[in-house]
């Protein structure tokens, strides 16, 4: 990114690319708060099984959860290690949060494999449709995110990153988060309320 | 930060101590959720309780990890304006639909 890029503001005096991003997470708001409300009106209205108390493994998805958690512990001391210019905790950091998304994506096909087996797809009854439409647009957000950290993993080790681009990563952090809070709330609404 | 404007306020976020301070909670409070789901005692409230962890760890990386609590209030504004907004029509649809009648089962 060119510095000129990188000097554009608001009239706020806030960076537009940081405002821009705000609202691309508010318009995403919108988007995972229909298929959470989607799955909660649907909730126990499946007439034939799979049944989510009979399929829901708690344990196997609060081990992704503290991994998805630890994620964004790595992604802000990413940040706060560019910001500072260590740019060797920096590429540590931002390679740490890639490689637990990818855990957390490893567990997500180890869990959807688990459950087609079980007979449960996307078309079998309203919970498997509702699920996998939840939870898989949530994986895809994620899979995105781990390419976009590797993405700056790479620029990182070609020396193209430093504190210069701290705004790049910060934004980048932006989006791991919000992933992260969702999954937050799926956790809750999808696997732990009765 | 070096990107700021020159008249834009450089808010300063949290410390690294800081940052493993609430990540040592959002793991407790994680802990505490699937725990709470075991303890028969609790079925009553089991729901608020679990919504209101929820929310407060929500609460957490939204101010700290996303840092809305140290940077300027527009940011904050134009996220939880949609927030507020899809979580209204998300009561909203749920209670036409009957839907909350699910919990009480």
């Amino acid at each position: 990114m060119t510095h000129a890029a990188a000097t554009h503001h608001t009239s706020l005096g806030l960076d537009n690319r940081k405002m821009a991003f705000w609202a691309f997470i508010g318009s995403e708001c919108l988007l995972f708060t229909s298929l959470i409300s989607t799955y909660l009106v649907y909730k126990g209205r499946s007439v034939v099984g799979p049944y989510p108390h009979e399929i829901l493994n708690i344990p196997f998805t609060s081990v992704s959860t503290f991994d998805l958690l630890m994620s964004s512990l790595m992604m802000v001391l990413a940040l706060a290690a560019v910001q500072r210019g260590d740019m060797k905790w920096g590429k540590i950091w931002l390679f740490s949060t890639a490689l637990l998304g990818l855990v957390f994506l490893g567990g997500q096909v180890i869990e959807f494999t688990e459950f087609v087996h079980k007979g449960l797809t996307l078309s079998t009854n309203l919970f498997g449709c509702t699920f996998f439409v939840l939870t898989g647009t949530h994986g895809a957000h994620v899979a995105v995110g781990v390419l976009w950290l590797l993405t700056l993993w790479v620029r990182a080790l070609q020396g193209k990153l430093g504190p210069a681009n701290a705004m790049t990563v910060e934004i980048t952090g932006l989006y791991w988060h919000f992933v992260d809070v969702v999954w937050i709330v799926i956790f809750t609404v999808v696997y732990l309320i009765p | 930060m070096s990107e700021h404007a020159p008249g834009a306020a450089a808010h300063e976020h949290a410390s690294v101590r800081t940052y493993v301070r609430v990540a040592l909670i959002l793991t407790l409070v994680t802990a505490f959720e699937v725990g709470v789901i075991y303890i028969r005692l609790l079925t009553p409230i089991v729901v608020p309780l679990l919504l209101a962890m929820s929310a407060a760890k929500f609460a957490l990386v939204a101010m700290f990890f996303m840092h809305l609590r140290y940077d300027a209030r527009p940011l904050t504004a134009v996220f939880v304006g949609p927030l507020v907004i899809a979580t209204g029509l998300a009561v909203t649809l749920m209670t036409l639909t009957g839907a909350f009648l699910v919990f009480g089962r």
